[in-house]
């Protein structure tokens, strides 16, 4: 089973090392993690995509509870959420039926072109992370892919109540 | 308000935090604290002859008292040095202290002369660690540093402290924080009082319990609750290692240690078990043997303050977080206003069936021969301090024949490693409980292999005047390595034979004290006896043992907990 857990930490240096380190150090998987300030700057927020059986993830959740500058950990695939994944993927657009093509796929999937040169383009992709698996799926099948960049997982519950 | 340096709040705020004992090295990072720490005075420091002992001698000082010992130690080597020791406080969750000193902060990440990267290398082994930036942030991170050692479930914090933040030039205004609060860390203390009242109705209902305590209850101070609740329900009483001196070693109700090498009676009842109410352990390998086969009509109640202790190898049917001695104690008040109560009839049955158990005298060894049997030696030391005296041991056979064969009635005089299992603990942990009460009987149980892991600070021991006994179960073999290799190899002895072994008690009279041999099974008791007389000095007591002599009983590999080998020819 797949999971999404949100961590609020204290953003204070070195916290995210104890989160990473409590990961491999146990033998936890880590699939994906992002890391950024809050509204509070005093506060990070990590998301991290995880996978293991119920009794695995539920160590995960207690151990990562026990770091002292861990101030909330819950599974967002645990209830409703909303989950979002950026991607960017530069590919090599030669001939002006590969450009069409590029321009066609973007617009199905509702992304932007954000960088332009005579025989490459950087397209923009926002969505789940599936969705980003079926854009890659598509593009290949025309165009070469020159390389690209995942940011991971972000998400947020869609409960009324704040995390905190 | 005063104007301290960075190195002077260190001290100051540590004397305000009533440290009275610290631990340590000196070097360059540091040098300004030690200055401090010599013209501010008001903290007793210890020197050692090497670092890993400081944090032993810190880690015995906070066991035997249960407050917080405290290290410091300088850069590089220095702090690399108490790794195992702070490793070793980690698993057995011993609140500790550990001050680092660090490179100047512009030198930081430049590979400067003794640069280490402290916080990263204790990252796995801490409970918690701090780096410090700035000087005024010192008195707060130190105060923050022992609240979070001694509270929750106890352990090691480090302190790393850049040279320059410790500028003796700067002074700035001091003041000692009274309390701290952390929006991030809040440890559970009191039960869930519904829990508790599952638990007990799941307890009342047993036919076949056994109580199964742990470290947890020493570190929470629960050692009257824990027995007030036992003889109220007159029940069957087990304990890992560390919960040994938990609950009276010669009470009626304790059945001894459980485990790998537990004794007979425990882990039968152990297995036979209906409900095990589990108190401040965690289920390790060394307790349980096969996951798969344990305990299987046992419903487990399990207190423990870390809640990923819970249902971490073995699954709780009744789950209760808190502090052991909070949860023991509610649960009494709920005990007299409960309506119902223990199976009395049952519970007798029980008891019958554990005292059948019992009449196996599963410690019996016979005791021929010309050889001291290293138990005996153990025994004798019982009989001649009357089961009264502080012990350390360190790791390895003589560690298993001290648990088993000198029962504790006192809690935090049995002190030993027992998460890591750390080789070179007991004699500097043992100096540690002698500064810690220098008008008691402190004995390092240790062996020849152990002992030599440390013996350094037969040094340190002579410069503080610490009138320890040692009793060093010499086999010439690395014991329990060598039970292994007997048991699991066919014999076959891998490094496990101590060659060229010193003489150890030349050894301890080159630095100093008193050195003693014993040979032979008729010098056992008056030599022994002579040792104890000498108070006033250290004495090294070098018993030659048996080496042919294994540690039983011993559970059977991949087996259930009542799956034991009972001497080397006997098994269950």
């Amino acid at each position: 089973m797949r999971y999404i857990l949100s961590i609020l930490i204290e953003n204070e240096p070195g916290a995210l090392s104890r989160v990473i380190g409590l990961f491999s150090q146990r033998g936890f998987n880590i699939e994906s993690v992002t890391v950024a300030p809050t509204e509070d700057p005093t506060m990070s927020r990590m998301t991290i995509r995880t996978s293991g059986d119920a009794h695995v993830i539920e160590q995960i959740q207690k151990q990562l509870h026990k770091l002292v500058d861990v101030y909330r950990v819950y599974d967002l695939t645990e209830g409703p959420h909303v989950e979002r994944e950026i991607m960017l993927i530069k590919i090599a657009a030669k001939s002006s039926q590969a450009r069409e093509e590029v321009k066609r796929c973007v617009d199905i999937f509702r992304g932007s072109i954000v960088d332009v040169k005579a025989t490459q383009y950087i397209v923009q992709l926002v969505g789940t992370s599936e969705k980003l698996a079926s854009f890659l799926a598509a593009i290949r099948e025309t165009c070469d892919v020159i390389e690209m960049v995942r940011s991971g997982i972000v998400g947020l519950s869609r409960s009324d109540k704040t995390a905190k | 308000m005063a104007k301290l340096s960075g190195a002077e709040m260190v001290v100051q705020s540590l004397v305000d935090q009533g440290v009275k004992q610290i631990f340590g090295y000196p070097g360059g990072s540091v040098l300004d604290i030690y200055d401090a720490l010599h013209t501010l005075g008001g903290i007793e420091h210890v020197l050692v002859r090497h670092e890993q002992a400081a944090v032993h001698m810190a880690d015995g000082y906070a066991r035997a008292t249960g407050d917080v010992g405290v290290v410091l130690v300088t850069s590089g080597p220095g702090a690399t040095n108490t790794i195992t020791g702070i490793a070793t406080a980690y698993m057995d969750s011993i609140p500790m202290v550990v001050i680092s000193g660090q490179v100047p902060s512009h030198l930081i990440g430049n590979d400067a002369f003794q640069e280490c990267d402290m916080i990263g290398i204790t990252r796995p082994v801490v409970k918690h660690s701090f780096f410090i930036k700035r000087s005024e942030d010192i008195p707060e991170t130190i105060k923050k540093a022992f609240y979070i050692a001694s509270t929750g479930r106890p352990g090691p914090v480090v302190i790393d402290l850049p040279k320059d933040v410790m500028n003796p030039a700067v002074k700035y205004n001091y003041s000692y924080p009274q309390s701290v609060t952390m929006r991030s860390y809040n440890p559970t203390m009191q039960g869930h009082k519904g829990q508790i009242k599952k638990a007990l109705k799941v307890l009342l209902s047993a036919k076949k319990p056994v109580l199964y305590i742990g470290g947890g209850i020493i570190s929470a101070n629960a050692e009257a609750a824990v027995k007030m609740l036992a003889e109220k329900l007159n029940l069957p009483v087990t304990t890992t290692l560390m919960g040994i001196s938990a609950f009276p070693g010669t009470h009626k109700q304790n059945l001894g240690m459980l485990g790998m090498h537990g004794v007979y009676e425990a882990n039968m009842a152990m297995h036979y078990a209906d409900v095990i109410l589990a108190i401040g352990v965690r289920f390790d390998d060394r307790t349980t043997n096969n996951l798969v086969k344990y305990c299987p009509d046992a419903k487990i109640v399990h207190v423990d303050i870390d809640p990923t202790s819970i249902s971490k190898t073995v699954m709780a049917s009744v789950p209760v977080v808190g502090d052991a001695r909070f949860v023991i104690n509610s649960m009494l008040e709920q005990l007299d206003d409960e309506q119902s109560h223990l199976d009395l009839d049952a519970l007798v049955n029980w008891w019958k069936q554990i005292e059948h158990w019992r009449a196996k005298h599963c410690l019996a060894y016979s005791n021929e021969g010309e050889l001291i049997k290293p138990q005996a030696a153990v025994e004798m030391l019982y009989k001649l301090t009357k089961g009264e005296a502080y012990i350390a041991t360190d790791v390895g056979q003589h560690q298993m024949f001290t648990a088993l064969y000198y029962p504790f009635d006192k809690p935090r005089h049995f002190i030993t490693s027992g998460g890591l299992g750390t080789m070179g603990f007991g004699f500097p942990a043992a100096l540690g409980i002698k500064l810690a009460f220098p008008e008691q009987r402190v004995v390092c149980i240790t062996g020849d292999g152990s002992i030599q892991m440390n013996i350094q600070e037969l040094s340190t021991a002579l410069q503080y005047d610490l009138p320890i006994l040692i009793l060093n179960l010499n086999n010439r073999f690395l014991g329990m390595v060598k039970q292994w290799q007997d048991m699991i190899y066919a014999g076959r002895h891998s490094s496990s034979y101590m060659e060229s072994l010193p003489d150890f008690a030349k050894i301890a009279e080159a630095y100093g004290h008193v050195g003693i041999s014993i040979k032979k099974r008729s010098e056992l008791e008056p030599m022994l006896k002579k040792a104890l007389s000498i108070r006033d000095k250290l004495v090294f007591v070098d018993v030659m043992t048996d080496a042919t002599e294994h540690v039983y009983p011993m559970q059977i590999r991949g087996g259930a907990m009542n799956e034991m080998w009972l001497s080397k020819t006997e098994r269950t």
